[in-house]
C-alpha cells in the first residue's frame, strides 16, 4: 500500500498527472469520505422534516447549478435559459411517468437525456455566436420553452400542470422527505463525482481551453462546435436530471416556477459560489436555498410584528432584490465567489501561525 | 382591408415605441460595449419617477418632466460610478452578469415600493392630437409619442454629430485605444453614455407609461423585447435599432391579428433565434473580425 499523505509539503509535482489529482493529500480524500458517510448515514436520521426539506432542495439545486457551472464557468458559454431546461426536465419526467408509465429511475434519467437533446438544439447558435449574442439566443430559448410549457396543453396540462405518481425505487416507496433524501443525496454525490472527474478529463480540459481562448483552442485542434454542443448537452443533462428529481419531490408541477427568474437564480448560485468550481456551485446552491428560506421566514416574522402588519410584504420582490444585490456585491468584491473565500480560510488555517 | 390598415398602424406605433426604447440600449452598447440587461428597469425607474412627481406630488407637467430627466441623468452617472466602473477590464461574462444582477435588484426594489399593480398618469395630453380617418383611429397618445420620439431622435442626431461630447462618444465607440491616446477621457465618456442612456430610457418609459399605464412587470418585459429589435437592426447601429424595432412591432401585431394572440408574445424571440443563426450581426451592424 502507498504511504498516506496528510500534510502538503510544498509544490513538488513532477508529472502532469499529479496536477490533475482531485485530492492533493489523503487528508482531503478522508474528509470527503467522512462527509459522504455523514450525509447518507447520519443526516437523514437526525434532521427534522423541515431541515430535510431544505437539504433535499439544496442537493437538487446543487446538481443543476453544477450543470450550469460546466457551461458558464468551464466552457465560457453564457446561458440564460437554465431555468427553462430545469423545467423541461421536470416536465419530461412527469410526462414519461404519467403517460408512458416509466418507473421512477428511468423517467428521471430519460428526462436528463431529453433535456440534453433540447439543450443541444438551443446550443446550435453557439456555432457562430459568442458571448453576448449567445446570451441573447439562450434568453430567446428561455421564452420559447416557457411558451411551449404553457401552451402545449395536450402534453403539459397547460397552466393546471401535472400530478406525478409516487416515486418507487427497487420496490421501495421513496416519497416523503426522509426517504427521498437518500435518493437526492446519492444523486448529488454521484453527480458531483462525475463532474469533478469530467473537468479533469480530456473533455473538461478542452472546455477550459475554449473558455480561455476559443480561437487558440481551435488552433490546437479542438473541434469548437462539437465541444460547445457537448458542453450544452452535459449542462442540460444535469439540469434535466435535477428537474426530474424536483418534479418527483414536489409531486405537482406547473409552468409557473420555470421563468427567467429561475435562470437568474441559477446564475446567482454559480456567481456567488464561484465560476469554474464544482465545490463553488454547491456552496452557491446552499447559499441561495438558505437565503430563500431565511427571507421567507423573515417576511413571515415581520408580517406578524405589529408595525409591519399594514404593509403587504411579499417574498417575491424582496427575494429578487436580495438576489440582485448578492450578485452585484459578489461580482464587485469577490468575483471568484465563496469557493475562493473557502480556499482562503482553509489555507490560512493550514499555514497558521505563518502569514504565507 | 380596414382591419389590415388598423393592424398596420398599431404595429407601426408599437414598433416605434420599441425603437425609442432601444435607443438608450444602443447608446450604452456603442460606447462601452456593455449589453445592458437592466434596460427595462431603467425604463421603469424613469416612468415611476415621473409618476411620483406628477400624480403624487402634483407638480406641473413640464417641471415633472425636467426633474425626471435631471434625476435620471444623475442616476445613470451613479450606476456607472458604483457598479460598472469597478468592472472595467473584467471579462465580458462578468459585466453581463452584473447587469442581470442590477436588473433583478432594481425590479425587486420597485416592486417593493410600488407593488405589481398598474398605475396611471393623470390625463394631460390634448385630445386634439388624435387622428381619425374614416373608421381608422389613432389615439392622441400614439401621435404625441411619435412627435416626442422624433424630437428626441433629432436632438440626439445633432448631439452626436456636432457637440464635442458627442464626437468624443463616437470616437470611443469607434476605436477605444485610439481615442484614449488622442486624449479623450474614456471614463467620462462611459459615465456620460450611461447618464444619457438613463435619460433616454426615462423618456421612453414615460411615453410607454402614457400609452399602456405603468407596471413594473410590463416595463421590464419591454426591456427584454428590445433585444429582437436591436439584434435585427445590428447591435451598434441607431438607425438599425429603429428599423428593427418597427419590424418587430409590425410582426407582433400581425401575428396577434391574424394568427393567434398567445403566439404574439414569443414570435419576436423565435424570429430572433433565426436571425442569430443566419445573420448574427443584423442588418446594419458592423461585423466583428477576430484575429488571434
Amino acid at each position: 500500500m502507498r504511504k498516506l499523505r496528510f500534510r502538503p509539503c510544498g509544490n513538488f509535482k513532477e508529472r502532469y498527472e499529479e496536477e490533475l489529482t482531485i485530492f492533493e493529500t489523503d487528508f482531503g480524500r478522508l474528509w470527503s469520505w467522512v462527509g459522504v458517510v455523514l450525509l447518507l448515514g447520519v443526516v437523514p436520521f437526525v434532521s427534522g422534516p423541515y431541515m430535510l426539506y431544505v437539504l433535499n432542495n439544496m442537493a437538487i439545486y446543487a446538481i443543476a447549478a453544477i450543470g450550469l457551472n460546466i457551461l458558464i464557468g468551464f466552457t465560457g458559454q453564457i446561458s440564460l435559459g437554465h431555468g427553462a431546461f430545469f423545467g423541461v426536465g421536470a416536465y419530461a419526467a412527469a410526462i414519461l411517468a404519467i403517460k408512458a408509465g416509466f418507473p421512477f429511475w428511468a423517467s428521471v434519467l430519460s428526462a436528463g437525456v431529453i433535456t440534453a437533446v433540447v439543450g443541444m438544439i438551443f446550443g446550435i447558435p453557439s456555432a457562430r455566436l459568442k458571448h453576448l449574442y449567445l446570451a441573447i439566443a439562450t434568453l430567446a430559448g428561455q421564452f420559447i420553452i416557457e411558451y411551449v410549457l404553457v401552451h402545449w396543453e395536450k402534453l403539459t396540462g397547460g397552466a393546471e400542470g401535472l400530478i406525478l405518481p409516487e416515486p418507487v425505487l427497487f420496490g421501495i416507496n421513496v416519497s416523503g422527505d426522509r426517504a427521498f433524501s437518500w435518493v437526492a443525496f446519492t444523486s448529488f454525490v454521484v453527480m458531483c463525482w462525475m463532474a469533478k472527474n469530467l473537468v479533469r478529463s480530456r473533455y473538461g480540459r478542452a472546455f477550459i481551453a475554449i473558455r480561455d481562448n476559443d480561437l487558440a483552442a481551435d488552433g490546437m485542434g479542438i473541434p469548437l462546435f462539437r465541444y460547445k454542443l457537448l458542453s450544452f448537452a452535459i449542462s442540460s443533462f444535469y439540469a434535466g436530471f435535477a428537474g426530474g428529481l424536483w418534479a418527483f419531490y414536489t409531486v405537482s408541477i406547473t409552468p409557473e416556477p420555470f421563468t427567467l427568474f429561475l435562470s437568474i437564480e441559477y446564475i446567482a448560485m454559480i456567481i456567488i459560489g464561484g465560476l469554474g468550481s464544482i465545490a463553488g456551485s454547491v456552496f452557491g446552491a446552499a447559499f441561495i436555498v438558505l437565503l430563500n428560506e431565511a427571507l421567507s421566514q423573515a417576511t413571515q416574522y415581520l408580517m406578524n410584528v405589529g408595525a409591519f402588519a399594514g404593509i403587504a410584504l411579499t417574498v417575491a420582490p424582496l427575494r429578487e432584490f436580495v438576489f440582485g444585490l448578492a450578485i452585484v456585491l459578489f461580482l464587485i468584491f469577490e468575483p471568484k465567489g465563496l469557493a475562493e473565500v473557502w480556499r482562503i480560510v482553509r489555507s490560512s488555517f493550514r499555514l497558521w501561525p505563518f502569514a504565507y | 382591408m380596414e382591419f389590415f390598415v388598423q393592424v398596420f398602424i398599431n404595429g407601426l406605433s408599437i414598433g416605434f415605441l420599441y425603437a425609442i426604447s432601444a435607443l438608450g440600449f444602443v447608446m450604452i452598447f456603442k460606447s462601452s460595449s456593455v449589453l445592458n440587461f437592466a434596460h427595462g428597469e431603467l425604463l421603469a425607474i424613469g416612468a415611476f419617477f415621473f409618476l411620483v412627481l406628477s400624480a403624487w406630488l402634483k407638480l406641473p407637467i413640464v417641471l415633472c418632466f425636467l426633474i425626471t430627466l435631471a434625476g435620471c441623468f444623475a442616476l445613470g452617472f451613479i450606476i456607472e460610478r458604483l457598479f460598472l466602473r469597478p468592472l472595467i477590464g473584467e471579462a465580458l461574462i462578468e459585466v453581463i452578469m452584473l447587469t442581470v444582477g442590477l436588473s433583478a435588484m432594481f425590479r425587486g426594489l420597485m416592486l417593493l415600493i410600488f407593488g405589481g399593480n398598474l398605475h396611471n398618469y393623470p390625463q394631460f395630453l390634448p385630445e386634439a392630437l388624435s387622428i381619425s380617418v374614416g373608421n381608422i383611429y389613432v389615439p392622441s397618445v400614439y401621435v404625441s409619442s411619435f412627435i416626442i420620439g422624433l424630437i428626441f431622435l433629432g436632438v440626439f442626431g445633432f448631439f452626436f454629430k456636432y457637440s464635442s461630447q458627442g464626437i468624443y462618444m463616437r470616437s470611443v465607440a469607434d476605436h477605444q485605444p485610439a481615442a484614449l491616446s488622442l486624449g479623450v477621457n474614456v471614463r467620462r465618456v462611459f459615465a456620460l453614455s450611461w447618464a444619457i442612456a438613463a435619460v433616454v430610457c426615462a423618456m421612453s418609459g414615460i411615453v410607454l407609461g402614457i400609452i399602456n399605464g405603468i407596471n413594473v412587470h410590463q416595463l421590464s418585459a419591454i426591456g427584454l423585447k428590445v433585444f429582437p429589435g436591436v439584434i435585427l437592426g445590428g447591435l451598434d447601429s441607431i438607425g438599425g435599432a429603429i428599423i428593427g424595432g418597427i419590424i418587430i412591432g409590425l410582426l407582433e401585431t400581425f401575428t396577434g391579428g391574424y394568427l393567434s394572440t398567445s403566439l404574439r408574445e414569443v414570435i419576436p424571440y423565435i424570429v430572433l433565434v433565426f436571425i442569430l443563426m443566419v445573420k448574427p450581426y443584423g442588418l446594419f451592424g458592423s461585423v466583428e473580425i477576430e484575429r488571434v
